[in-house]
């Protein structure tokens, strides 16, 4: 049954598949889509900021630049409630096991986003310091990286937007990376 | 290298019977970043706070022995973020009386206005967070409006909104943008305007003045011995601000208040700042039509050679006194940094100002602190 036909202008199709059964009723199959779909529209993060990405995050969550038009807005100090960890600083030895804690207090499916060059690599702090984490990634598994020290707003919009369409594709981080050598 | 460690400590020993030791941060809202508080209760009142610092300790002090005396500014800027402009001063201010350069007037004037406008971004979005720490969201919003403005300034002129790297030994990197003063002069009209709706949303509010009014005291004899300045210190009526005691750049020729109050609450440290505010805007409205034209940085060597010797230079950043001490052996690079950062100073007032009242408290006195953890831990 084609339900979107007549869909208005820029309205999004509706993931998944419709079908009728006798009686008028309809069955929505192909779950994953529609789960996938949903879960990308309300990300909640967590609010983990470790130092200066934390205020442009901030400035992300102000009404010039505003993510709650994305669906993130409910950001939870708590792990257990968020879905999403945006790594917004730099991570030093001493705070990698609590970083480790948080992502596994944190309830399945999880992301993480690696906000800033400290995040990535260590950032400004990489070469001569003894304390600093080179790279988020060496603790936690990341699926999106933001470059910039500390990157702009929309450099945090762009990522939020790309990890959803990277939970609306549906393929696991060993997928993602399988098709990208193919 | 990084397996699972023990984080929570044996606590035998700090609590006795009757006692509970409970753990703020480091992932804690209101913390503001990392800071670990191991707070010792009876009942509801705090008996004792232990903070634990490092979970951000990045080691910018050893850095800089190995950069130059133009590169380590780079660095500080992410030490006190929020006032990034006011951090690179201090540097910038200790190599050149090291080297005896002097700035020319217009980068003194422009260093001024750069530094007050960081200011009232700073105090803004402190009294967003704080607003948000005591359970309002709304201030936020508000106060982020206005903030963007000057990130806006900050980005034409300098190219980053939040880590400027504009100040450099000699003056600045680069000249001012051809809207700056447009620019300002609007932001100024905007946020003249503007203020009176955190007096009425914050200041005038019931559950504000309760919640802060008479919470998280500390005397003038007590803010001094503990070493407290900036904001904390002047609440307290200690005569604090080293723009008007040992004035650096252009701020002799400017005229301003020091906000002095006296009760020495969570309450008085967040009028100092607003009123602080106001007379930023003040310096920024003496000096925005007085840009003296010229250089806009003085000659310098390409490489930068301190003489052998100690410098000390100190400012007024947006949380205090920040001062900085280099040791020079005589080469390019600093033989040792150190940074005498506000926000640790203040901090270690927190468990004489909190001890003794209700952990519901805690946030109002903490929050007033204006911590940023990065500049404690360095």
């Amino acid at each position: 049954m084609e339900l979107t036909k007549d869909l208005p202008t820029g309205a999004q199709e509706f993931p998944g598949h419709i079908h009728q059964t006798p009686g008028g009723g309809i069955v929505v199959s192909s779950f994953d889509g529609l789960i996938n779909w949903a879960r990308s529209n309300s990300l909640w993060p967590l609010t983990f900021a470790t130092s200066c990405c934390g205020i442009e995050m901030m400035s992300v969550a102000s009404a010039k630049y505003d993510f709650s038009r994305f669906g993130f807005e409910v950001a939870r100090a708590t792990p257990r409630q968020a879905d999403v960890i945006i790594i917004a600083g730099t991570i030093v030895n001493k705070m990698g096991p609590v970083l480790k804690r948080l992502y596994d207090q944190m309830a399945d499916p999880k992301y993480v986003i690696a906000m800033g060059a400290c995040a990535i690599s260590g950032g400004p702090f990489f070469y001569n310091t003894y304390s600093v984490v080179k790279g988020a990634d060496h603790i936690i598994p990341v699926d999106v990286y933001i470059p910039g020290c500390p990157p702009r707003p929309e450099a945090l919009l762009h990522a939020l937007i790309t990890l959803q369409e990277k939970i609306k594709s549906g393929l696991t981080r060993e997928q993602i990376r399988e098709e990208s050598k193919a | 290298m990084y397996t699972q460690t023990e984080i929570i400590k044996d606590t035998t020993g700090i609590g006795s019977e009757g006692e509970l030791v409970i753990n703020v941060g480091p992932q804690h809202p209101a913390t503001h970043g990392v800071l670990h508080l191991v707070i010792t209760l009876n009942g509801e009142t705090i008996k004792k706070i232990e903070p634990h610092l490092g979970y951000i300790h990045r080691s910018i002090e050893k850095m800089c022995e190995s950069l130059n005396y133009r590169q380590f500014i780079y660095v500080t800027s992410r030490m006190d973020y929020l006032s990034a402009h006011i951090n690179n001063q201090a540097c910038a201010l200790c190599v050149e009386k090291g080297m005896q350069i002097e700035v020319p007037d217009r980068a003194k004037v422009i260093r001024v206005l750069m530094a007050e406008l960081t200011r009232i971004a700073s105090h803004e979005l402190w009294l967003g967070a704080m607003a948000m720490d005591l359970g309002a969201f709304t201030p936020f919003f508000y106060t982020f409006r206005e903030r963007e403005l000057i990130t806006d300034i900050m980005e034409e002129t300098c190219g980053a909104r939040l880590t400027m790297n504009y100040m450099t030994p000699g003056g600045v990197t680069f000249d001012l943008h051809e809207d700056f003063q447009k620019k300002v002069k609007q932001f100024v009209i905007q946020f003249k305007e503007k203020v009176t709706e955190f007096e009425d949303l914050v200041t005038n509010n019931v559950i504000f003045r309760n919640r802060t009014e008479g919470v998280g005291i500390i005397s003038p004899a007590d803010a001094i011995s503990y070493g407290c300045s900036g904001p904390v210190a002047r609440a307290s009526g200690v005569v604090s601000d080293l723009r008007k005691i040992a004035p650096y750049d252009a701020y002799d020729r400017v005229e301003f208040e020091e906000v002095l109050d006296t009760r020495g609450d969570s309450f008085a440290r967040y009028i100092v700042r607003v009123k602080e505010m106001m007379q930023s805007i003040r310096i920024i409205e003496q000096l925005i039509d007085n840009i003296p034209e010229g250089d806009f940085q003085a000659k310098t060597k390409a490489v930068l050679k301190l003489p052998k010797g100690e410098f000390y230079s100190r400012v007024e950043t947006a949380r205090g006194e920040l001062g900085v001490y280099i040791v020079s052996e005589g080469g390019t690079t600093p033989y040792r940094i150190k940074f005498r950062s506000p926000g640790f100073s203040n901090l270690s007032a927190l468990d004489h100002m909190a001890s003794g009242s209700k952990i519901g408290d805690l946030m109002a006195t903490m929050g007033t602190l204006d911590l940023v953890i990065p500049d404690i831990d360095r």
